[in-house]
């Protein structure tokens, strides 16, 4: 229990926690939507606020969160009003974003603390400020998936249908959009840019393998992202290696048993 | 006869790219209206801007007062199934009751009755037993009648479907057909086919639709005629059995 006392480790306890719920909702509503390609370039794009926090002075986060949120909207717009194909856009905002955040890093003066916690990730640095913000976006995120459940799942499933029956539906777009744009960059301080897209797909991967019920996907989605994150984090402890790469690793193994026993159990029936 | 709605010479599509010119029609609360015309012609187009999907650059489309009662629309649709998702993970009764959602219904619960009716709905379609199955664990067939009783559930007046008959079992086929024979007893009905064939023993009236529209009311249609509307589709003849003969080329 000595683990436990500490007290970083608690912190990267609650972390994980806050990161499976967060990331088995949004993540859920990601892989199902199809916009796996879109988060990519939201996670992306947010370095370049990252590099203009460095630069100007501010907290990184803050800037990745003006960032994610304006390329989220920016996306949803460009594909519907100027014409451009989707997917060039997206690349475009990808890299654009990437680019920014290093020519900011670069004209920094000095030397730019912490920038590999932003990239890969460091649970064990998550501060108490970033665990309140988790918190409050746990509580937002939980509340409009409860409160608009059905209406999330019929727009998603058909929004044709649901722009015939005359519901708001590019209200709740936006309002999707701006949600999965923070749950990615509230949860870079877990485990970075490079890797964030992971804990919102592998869980789902996982999961869905046991079902193909949205609401199923999303509860097995948390309890596996929160078991392979508190994994990972005993690997990182006892092997002494980065965080986010091993709780990526160890939902990756995750999947990996599951399929295999799936693989196995369907020719042992046969 | 009683108009449901009104669509007055609009013009649809983008500037540069017209899809429909001038197009008029009116459809009344009995209709069975079957709409054919080449791919490209307008058909889905012509369909979607009854539904309110898109907005014509000319003219416009009303609705009656019996179509504007309440909040929604009181059109049911039956999209192309290669439109839908079948991956996603979405269970049949939640297909089904997604029908039932409108601007009122954002936050509030289902009624009871309409839960009912939508149970009654699967019942009569044979997919009660499987409700709770997701809809990548059917077969195309049996996610067509979820998505017919999804367009259904809202008890609507005009129930507009896009292709029914494409990716369909045969057995599904006629099935449909004779469902919407009974259902067209109590409200209208706009059905877009490329099969002229099998839909003209169900449909009152035909739209010829490639680019303008033609309105022949009857479900009987001559080579000359089509050719005067300028449709050209496979052409039909009327035997013992319905059957399709092709129009031959000029070599």
């Amino acid at each position: 229990m000595s683990l436990l006392a500490m007290n970083f480790f608690r912190n990267a306890l609650l972390a994980s926690l806050l990161a499976s719920i967060t990331c088995g909702i949004i993540g859920t509503y990601i892989v199902s939507r199809r916009i796996v390609f879109i988060s990519g370039g939201i996670t992306h794009a947010s370095f370049g606020g990252i590099g203009m926090g460095y630069y100007m002075g501010f907290d990184p986060i803050l800037g990745a969160v003006i960032f994610g949120i304006f390329s989220a909207l920016g996306i949803e717009f460009f594909t519907k009003k100027a014409d451009l194909r989707e997917d060039s856009a997206i690349a475009m905002l990808w890299a654009l974003g990437m680019a920014l955040g290093i020519i900011f890093i670069f004209l920094t003066p000095g030397y730019a603390p912490n920038l590999m916690s932003y990239l890969f990730g460091n649970i064990l640095t998550v501060s108490l400020t970033d665990l309140i913000f988790l918190t409050l976006l746990t509580i937002g995120i939980a509340a409009f998936f409860i409160l608009f459940y059905r209406m999330i799942l019929f727009i998603s499933f058909d929004e044709e249908y649901a722009l015939t029956n005359n519901t708001p539906v590019r209200l709740f777009n936006m309002i999707l959009m701006c949600l999965v744009a923070l749950t990615i960059v509230l949860n870079i301080r877990v485990v970075g840019i490079i890797l964030v897209m992971s804990l919102l797909t592998i869980p789902q991967a996982i999961s869905n393998l046991f079902t193909r019920h949205f609401h199923r996907m999303i509860f097995y989605s948390m309890f596996i992202g929160f078991i392979g994150s508190v994994g990972g984090l005993i690997f990182s402890y006892i092997y002494d290696i980065p965080s986010g790469a091993a709780i990526i690793f160890a939902l990756v193994l995750m999947y990996g048993v599951v399929k295999l026993y799936f693989v196995v159990h369907k020719e042992m029936v046969k | 006869m009683v108009p449901l709605i009104d669509i007055r010479n609009i013009t649809v599509g983008y500037e540069e790219n017209i899809i429909l010119t001038d197009v008029s029609l009116t459809i009344h609360d009995s209709d069975f209206i079957g709409v054919i015309g080449p791919n490209g012609g307008g058909k889905t187009t012509l369909l979607k801007t009854i539904l309110g999907l898109l907005k014509p650059l000319r003219g416009e489309v009303i609705f009656h007062d019996c179509m504007t009662e309440g909040n929604h629309h009181h059109i049911g649709y039956l999209p192309q199934i290669n439109n839908i998702d079948r991956k996603f993970p979405i269970s049949v009764s939640e297909v089904v009751k997604s029908g039932l959602m409108s601007r009122k219904r954002i936050i509030k619960r289902y009624d009871k009755k309409d839960l009912e009716f939508a149970g009654q709905l699967m019942e009569e379609m044979g997919i009660y037993e499987i409700r709770n199955k997701a809809i990548g664990e059917l077969s195309g067939g049996q996610i067509q009648r979820a998505l017919l009783c999804r367009a259904l559930v809202n008890q609507p007046k005009l129930l507009v479907l896009d292709e029914p008959n494409t990716y369909v079992d045969n057995r599904f086929e006629k099935e449909l057909y004779e469902k919407l024979r009974k259902l067209n007893e109590k409200i209208a009905i706009l059905l877009v086919s490329h099969d002229l064939g099998t839909i003209s023993t169900y449909v009152k009236s035909i739209a010829c639709v490639n680019h303008s529209l033609h309105y022949h009311p009857g479900n009987k249609i001559t080579p000359e005629l089509m050719e005067a509307y300028e449709c050209p589709i496979q052409i039909i003849t009327h035997g013992k059995i319905p059957h399709t003969v092709l129009h031959q080329h000029e070599q």
